[in-house]
């Protein structure tokens, strides 16, 4: 087939649409957080006195990290599957979280003292955060890899590592309501433990699923 | 590259996008000279036909082009899908190359594809369903409307539209694998 012939043929399938990639984004997102408030709600669900909880700035705290992340991992992922689309800005904006974190942590150390540092560190819910963020996450990091294979993303690895962690910054949105532990020590540990395994298996999934 | 090409372009494909076939058919017969003229440059060495290359890449802008952003500039857009189907097609060299080393009688038989039959595109075709095969041959070898091939095959026009769109589907899945032949 020549190249000209081909060419007649795309011109004859001008017609057939499909939904623009950014307001497929957007419904995308928004079954996200369907799915995962709907595994959080049918497992886990809020702890019983979050709204006293909800006065408290260790409390909050674990909310602006997750959302931040989310929010930040939102727009990257958006820019990694568009091809040609500049995505330094939006790189650079992934460090708001963790670094959100470390300022959370410094400050922590500064207020328990430190024969508490290792409990606060451990907690009492690690295995509970292991299992849940991931578990809520699974849902959100398939349909997000889908939207890649919709897309066209020219560095498949590390867009699934942006999808991995936009699951990871929701499902640890749903999580930090369940969570009793509300030390930045904790969240720092076990919270970027469990979205950095969502990350992971984020990136295999650009490697191996994520094919255009 | 000048801006008003660039601004030409994202028109035509503006007017694409609103169902315009005639502009659409004007920005991909310059978007292949100009991808063509990419891979060429880049290709140095044998191995990849850029010919290939060039109409992978084609595939991949019709089907993809619900990624472009229209407020965006079309060319940026364009040239990283080519610099992909590029790498992808230099990836896949090297694994070709990997399966021929075990069998070298092979190798000395095959001689260098190089003519139009030999396409990539021809092998993915081949291995189509019968029904999308025939669809797409009629409307691209053969040149013919989306009516003269509903009335060639005794179909509906929306049948022979179905049949053209998931036929480019697969032949473009069938370059991202690798595959291009019967399974």
């Amino acid at each position: 087939m020549k190249t000209d012939d081909l060419i007649k043929a795309l011109d004859a399938d001008a017609r057939s649409k499909a939904m623009p990639l950014r307001l497929a984004w957007w419904l995308a997102a928004g079954a996200a957080v369907v799915v995962a408030a709907a595994v959080f709600m049918m497992t886990i669900g809020p702890r019983p006195d979050f709204m006293v909880a909800a006065h408290t700035m260790r409390f909050l705290s674990k909310f602006v990290f997750t959302i931040v992340l989310a929010i930040s991992a939102f727009a990257l992922i958006r820019a990694l599957s568009t091809p040609g689309a500049a995505t330094g800005r939006a790189m650079a904006a992934m460090i708001a979280a963790p670094l959100l974190v470390a300022v959370a942590v410094v400050l922590e150390l500064f207020m328990v003292p430190q024969a508490l540092w290792g409990t606060r560190m451990i907690g009492s819910n690690m295995m509970i955060c292991m299992t849940f963020i991931p578990l809520i996450g699974i849902g959100p990091l398939a349909i997000f890899l889908w939207m890649l294979r919709y897309g066209a993303p020219t560095r498949p690895v590390l867009a699934g590592a942006a999808a991995g962690l936009l699951a990871g910054g929701l499902a640890a949105t749903f999580y930090a309501a369940h969570c009793f532990d509300d030390s930045p020590l904790f969240v720092a540990t076990w919270y970027t433990l469990a979205i950095a395994a969502l990350a992971l298996l984020g990136a295999l999934g650009g490697r191996f699923f994520v094919r255009w | 590259m000048s801006g008003k090409d660039e601004a030409e372009l994202s028109r035509l494909m503006r007017a694409a996008i609103a169902g315009d076939e005639k502009a659409y058919a004007d920005f991909l017969h310059r978007i292949a000279a100009l991808i063509r003229g990419f891979v060429r440059r880049k290709i140095v060495q044998g191995g990849v036909d850029p010919e290939d290359v060039v109409q992978e890449t084609l595939l991949a802008i019709h089907l993809k082009r619900h990624t472009w952003r229209q407020d965006a500039p079309v060319l940026p857009w364009v040239y990283a899908i080519a610099r992909f189907k590029l790498i992808d097609a230099f990836r896949r060299r090297g694994r070709r190359i990997e399966i021929d080393v075990d069998d070298i009688a092979e190798t000395f038989a095959e001689p260098e594809t190089d003519t139009v039959s030999e396409r990539d595109i021809n092998r993915a075709l081949d291995g189509l369903p019968p029904a999308q095969r025939s669809v797409v041959s009629a409307v691209s070898v053969e040149g013919r409307s989306i009516g003269e091939t509903a009335a060639k095959f005794g179909i509906s026009e929306t049948a022979v539209r179905v049949s053209l769109h998931r036929g480019l589907a697969a032949i473009a899945k069938r370059f991202g694998q690798g595959r291009f032949g019967r399974e």
